[in-house]
């Protein structure tokens, strides 16, 4: 009997360490009071994040060929297609899909790459945390 | 068996199954982002099949996919850079299943699967207006006919051209 308990005991220890490995690191909330806080600090009269400039953020080309709108599509909350392999690309709102901004590293990246291709410069906090706005007041 | 002897049974057997459990959990995660499973890596396919599909490292020899994994951050247009560890991971990984045949790559050192020679003949009877079609909008976008591209099933029971 106490073998059997010390096993189970065993197994349970190593299955919860095993998903607490695999659990999910963040939520858009989190990641949302990062740039809040970068923000904060990089501009000295921020007043918070607005959902709308987000928005206009997100479909304009800034000068350049691409929008986050032209792979991301005008519909966050639908299916993406990337404007030069057509290849589809998982809706990005968080409401349509649950995978998107639950894990800071993966957002810094594809902020880091993503906004070099659309702006050629690095995104700010400010305008990360817009576009963040946006696309959770989406549903 | 005495009683004595039904309880170390019953024990070993107990310890040896909670092990075995154990070593699967194990072995599972270590397979997951190893090259075990045939042309197969897990960072490969997240990182290198997130903007069109993971093109199955065969296709070219590794001399190409050295030059493609020393320019990600201007990877034909685009950033498609990722960090240190992951860029030397990937690259092992092409590395260890390139393409083998050198020679005829070589005459050309194209860094396009699809300017290359074998490309070119396994898809001669591809009509221009097809490459145009939007439902194909081009080449590299190979799951728009070859159905299974995503589960790097090229088989031709698979392909659906669209009209």
């Amino acid at each position: 009997m106490r073998t059997i308990r010390l096993a189970v005991a065993l197994f349970a220890v190593a299955s919860t360490a095993f998903w607490a490995a695999s659990a999910p690191a963040a939520t858009p909330a989190e990641i949302q009071k990062g740039f809040e806080a970068a923000a904060r600090s990089a501009t000295p009269g921020f007043t918070g994040f607005s959902a709308q400039r987000g928005e206009q953020f997100f479909k304009s080309p800034h000068g350049n060929d691409w929008s986050c709108a032209s792979c991301h599509t005008e519909n966050p909350l639908g299916q993406g297609r990337h404007a030069k392999t057509g290849k589809t690309v998982a809706p990005l709102a968080p409401a349509a899909n649950p995978q998107r901004f639950s894990d800071a590293a993966t957002v810094e990246k594809w902020f880091r790459r993503n906004c070099n291709d659309v702006l050629a410069r690095e995104c700010t906090a400010q305008e990360k945390g817009d576009v963040l706005q946006y696309l959770t007041s989406l549903k | 068996m005495d009683n004595a002897m039904k309880r170390h049974a019953f024990d070993a057997t107990v310890w040896l199954v909670a092990l075995a459990m154990g070593l699967i959990l194990i072995a599972q995660q270590a397979m997951a982002g190893s090259n075990a499973m045939p042309a197969d890596n897990v960072r490969w396919k997240a990182e290198c099949g997130s903007c069109h599909v993971a093109y199955p490292p065969h296709l070219l020899p590794a001399p190409a996919w050295n030059r493609i994994m020393a320019g990600l951050d201007k990877h034909f247009g685009t950033d498609a850079s990722v960090d240190a560890q992951t860029t030397a991971e990937i690259k092992a990984f092409l590395d260890s299943h390139a393409g083998r045949d050198w020679r005829a790559w070589e005459a050309t050192e194209t860094l396009r699967i699809t300017e290359t020679a074998w490309f070119r003949r396994k898809h001669r009877e591809i009509s221009a207006a097809t490459w145009k079609h939007p439902a194909v909008k081009g080449a590299p976008n190979c799951a728009a006919c070859h159905t299974a591209a995503e589960q790097g099933d090229f088989r031709e029971r698979n392909i659906r051209v669209p009209r």
